[in-house]
């Protein structure tokens, strides 16, 4: 048990909105069913984050976050829209620096590394954090130039190393059978779900550790959703996934940890299992069971 | 029945007479425009039908109307517009992306983001003989430091050679085109910004999340999503600068020319230059001739135009 | 930077990474020429300030000359006699002659084509408007010149023999033919800017097509429309090609629009042709005309910009 996730919860039900961080390993044994190799004793973490705050101009988005995401896991955010989910993972690779009135304050680490210092090169950054969005957004490029695109801003390389890079994001993106025959199609002639994991394989080229989705499957077909959460569960073994999403079913289908949240405030975070079955907090409760929201 | 009912039927018709009423006065409005514009058209094919052949395209301007011809302005007018397109492309574009896509937070920088933005928008509406003084004091004499064109400070080459330069520039190709660059440079920055505008911030968000700097983000992505509303928009710009005569007329003058330009320095006619020529003088013949050089020009106006819409039409998806 | 060093997930070939002191030098060097161009579109506007007002100043200092002279006198005649008049009025008085006369046909004719065209029309007919409009935004200035003096000038004689071979209505008709495509595309966008939504809440209350269009659509956008009037105005007043073709050569202080007015771009169309010595007072007179003319437009775009923001409704 890796010191930086302190032991168990005692979450103030005066005053939720600091909850402290839980331990999500305290469950993994009775609790995973799904995958008893993932071995939740050995989590490292990969993103620290106490005492966050911020702010959209003079409305507080985000009220003194406390967690710490496990390293190589799938961690979902939900909660209400207006609730500061996307805010919070927009801040992880800093994209709030293209909202003018946006800052924060506190502590946002990745690996350690605080993401809020000034000194932080957000482009490096950005790198090792990739980002798939509400809409899937492929440029409007051809597939394999697509997919090129952050290698090729990044990385000196020759033609067959690039070409070897397409190839293994797209096969990491579970999209190379479908378009290895035409490579060199428009982007936008392929299908929302198609266009959706093309974003990730982009995203996977130029070689993050993070994966930040924001509501990836919202715009896609439930055929398109069930091929982007597979492809979550392949993925989870190597990144660092944090997905916020409106679906309750998908957060509790597709993720190891829930957080929820509610009016800017963490409300809960832990094993997805325990959130989900038994939440210990009564906004929580009230959620995932539909009864606002 | 009920109320809506007892209204009178007549306050219902009052209503909707006005509404007939109106519509038949839009769609008279709608006519005359039709018709001006059939009317101007006509008058003009008529007027310039007779004189219109490859006599006119071929030959130089003749003090006899039957043996007139207007190619030295189409080549001068080819010219200025190449020196028009290769400068103000470049600068136009480039100040467009620097309002569009660098916007600053700084609230200093912000101020003066939006002071530069409002320079434009009154550049826009600087009337085009402003620009042809401040292309004869800039250009043509260079603000009179450069001693006068006819006695220039420094030359590159001799007027035998293609390219020869002189500083100050006098009443040549380089100043007429650059004085065009001027007028036409609002037009091209604000339509590039309409185009960059609309290209969709989804687009700017995948290449930043991929670690793109700004730049990278513009020439990746931006840009190239923006080219063919930058195209259309510098089309339309150039049409405007063929057929501009006001600031070219200050630079210029009307000079009866009948070779075509040689190199940059030299002295040039350009069409709307040669049509305005024809069309102030008394003489009715001159007239006709002026009309077939409109109808020249307006054929190379509607052939941009033409190209501008199919590029729009292409890329509309 | 401090580093972020956790390893890539998967191992893709690597290659080698590009250098960061290059791509630093390559985009401030880019950068720079940007703002370059950012510099240049002021250097220009300070430019034009900086050559009229030097250039006014010294025609003002010339021993003929006054400023109050220029400024309130009703007599224009720099060329022609033994005593010369610097009044400026007579030029401005063509102007806004020319400019009345047009703005007169064309604001009523093209606000009402953009009503029509917006609310009214179907796409059919949209589709053999909106190319007419475009044909005559395109068309040359000096094209329309030709037009005043061959087509127009004749028709308004043909009917009324009070007017002159010159003749101020006849360039003021022309000049709005030209603005009429700027008007109407402009108050066109304005008003499809409005919502569906303040439409449908409307009809909803039983209005007719035309009490929508007259009474919620078009005072919804009138911040746009008026900053289309302006713009047109400016327009017409820095139109050239035409009054020079159509207006005539003799300034005079009248209202009437069948006689012969100059205007003050047909002014300097005049002197810089070449009727006047290179540095004589009536050269110098050019550029005090030139200032006012750049303040008159400089005025209108102005306020154009202030009522375009103050009294803007932003639709979500």
């Amino acid at each position: 048990m890796p010191a930086t996730i302190p032991k168990h919860p005692e979450v103030n039900m005066m005053n939720p909105s600091i909850p402290l961080p839980p331990a999500p390993a305290e469950h993994d044994k009775t609790m995973r069913k799904s995958d008893p190799s993932t071995g939740h004793g050995d989590t490292q973490p990969a993103i620290e984050v106490a005492g966050f705050d911020a702010w959209y101009g003079d409305f507080h988005a985000l009220k003194n976050m406390n967690m710490v995401i496990p390293e190589k896991r799938i961690t979902a955010f939900i909660g209400p829209s207006g609730c500061g989910k996307s805010t919070f993972l927009r801040w992880i690779n800093r994209m709030n620096d293209l909202v003018p009135s946006a800052r924060a304050a506190g502590t946002l680490k990745l690996h350690g590394q605080d993401l809020l210092d000034s000194s932080t090169d957000v482009v490096e950054l950005r790198r090792h954090v990739g980002m798939v969005f509400q809409k899937p957004n492929p440029f409007p490029k051809n597939i394999y130039d697509n997919v090129a695109f952050g290698p090729r801003l990044h990385l000196r390389m020759s033609r067959v190393e690039l070409d070897q890079v397409v190839e293994q994001s797209l096969r990491s993106a579970a999209l190379w059978d479908e378009v290895k025959d035409r490579l060199k199609s428009p982007a936008l002639s392929l299908s929302g779900g198609q266009q959706q994991r093309l974003c990730i394989a982009r995203a996977i080229a130029v070689g993050p550790s993070v994966l930040l989705m924001d509501e990836p499957c919202s715009a896609l077909d439930p055929r398109s959703t069930a091929a982007i959460e597979d492809l979550m569960a392949q993925l989870r073994n190597d990144y660092t996934i944090a997905i916020v999403t409106h679906n309750m079913q998908q957060a509790s289908r597709a993720s190891d940890y829930s957080a929820f949240m509610y009016q800017g405030e963490l409300i809960e975070f832990g094993d997805t299992e325990q959130v989900f079955t038994m939440p210990r907090n009564e906004q929580t409760q009230n959620y995932i069971t539909g009864r606002f929201g | 029945m009920n109320e809506l009912a007892s209204h009178p039927p007549s306050a219902r018709s009052g209503r909707f007479l006005k509404d007939h009423l109106f519509v038949a006065v839009c769609l008279l409005a709608a006519g005359l425009c039709i018709a001006v514009l059939g009317v101007l058209l006509a008058s003009i094919i008529t007027q310039g039908i007779e004189h219109l052949d490859t006599h006119l395209l071929m030959n130089p301007p003749s003090r006899k109307p039957e043996k007139a011809g207007i190619y030295p302005a189409m080549i001068g007018t080819i010219y200025i517009c190449l020196v028009c397109a290769v400068s103000a492309i470049p600068l136009g574009v480039g100040t467009a992306i620097l309002l569009e896509e660098f916007k600053p937070r700084q609230k200093t920088l912000a101020r003066l983001h939006g002071f530069v933005q409002l320079n434009i928008t009154n550049l826009a509406g600087v009337p085009s003989v402003v620009y042809g003084i401040l292309g004869m004091t800039a250009f043509v004499e260079v603000f009179k430091v450069m001693g006068s064109p006819g006695d220039p400070v420094w030359t590159l080459g001799t007027p035998e050679n293609w390219y020869y330069l002189q500083l100050p520039f006098g009443r040549g190709v380089l100043a007429g085109g650059l004085t065009l660059m001027l007028v036409v440079l609002p037009i091209i920055i604000i339509s590039s910004q309409e185009a960059l505008r609309a290209v969709p911030n989804s687009l700017r968000q995948g290449a930043l999340a991929l670690g793109a700097t700004r730049l990278q983000m513009v020439w990746g992505t931006t840009l190239p999503a923006a080219v063919p509303g930058i195209m259309t928009g510098t089309i339309l710009a150039m049409s405007r600068a063929i057929g501009e005569a006001a600031p070219i007329l200050i630079i210029a003058g009307v000079v009866y020319i009948t070779f075509t330009p040689e190199h940059l320095m030299d002295d040039f006619t350009a069409m709307p230059l040669q049509i305005y020529d024809w069309a102030s003088r008394p003489q009715e013949s001159f007239h006709q001739v002026a009309a077939s050089g409109i109808m020249v020009l307006m054929a190379i106006l509607l052939t941009f135009n033409a190209a501008a819409v199919m590029i729009r039409q292409k890329f509309q998806r | 930077m401090t580093a972020i060093n956790p390893q890539p997930a998967v191992s893709l070939p690597r290659g080698r990474p590009k250098s960061k002191i290059l791509r630093r030098v390559r985009e401030s060097c880019i950068m720079a020429g940007l703002i370059g161009c950012g510099v240049f579109s002021i250097a220009t506007t300070l430019t034009i300030i900086v050559i009229l007002s030097v250039e006014a100043l010294r025609f003002f200092r010339l021993d003929e000359v006054s400023f109050w002279g220029f400024i309130s006198g009703t007599k224009w005649s720099p060329l022609l006699g033994a005593e010369k008049h610097f009044g400026v009025w007579p030029l401005i008085c063509g102007t806004l002659l020319v400019t009345a006369v047009a703005m007169a046909v064309a604001l009523p004719l093209g606000l009402i084509t953009a009503i029509w065209l917006s609310e009214y029309a179907k796409p059919k007919v949209r589709a053999v408007i909106k190319p007419v409009l475009e044909v005559l935004a395109g068309i040359p200035t000096v094209v329309f010149g030709f037009f005043a003096l061959t087509v127009i000038t004749p028709g308004l004689r043909w009917l009324h023999e009070g007017f002159g071979v010159y003749n101020a209505a006849s360039a003021g008709l022309a000049v709005a033919v030209m603005c009429l495509p700027i008007v109407t595309s402009l108050a066109e966008d304005a008003l499809r800017a409005v919502p569906r939504s303040l439409r449908e809440g409307a009809f909803g209350l039983g209005a007719t097509r035309f009490e929508v269009a007259v009474k919620v659509v078009t005072p919804a956008a009138l911040s746009g429309i008026v900053a289309a009037f302006l713009l047109a105005i400016a327009r017409a007043v820095g139109e050239t090609m035409i009054v020079a073709l159509a207006a005539g050569a003799s300034p005079s202080l009248t209202l009437d629009p069948r006689s012969e007015v100059q205007p003050m771009t047909g002014y300097m169309v005049q002197i810089f042709l070449g009727d006047a010595s290179n540095y004589g007072a009536e050269y110098y007179s050019s550029y005090a005309v030139a200032a006012t003319l750049f303040l008159m437009t400089l005025l209108l775009t102005l306020i154009g910009h202030r009522v375009r923001v103050r009294y803007r409704q932003v639709y979500e």
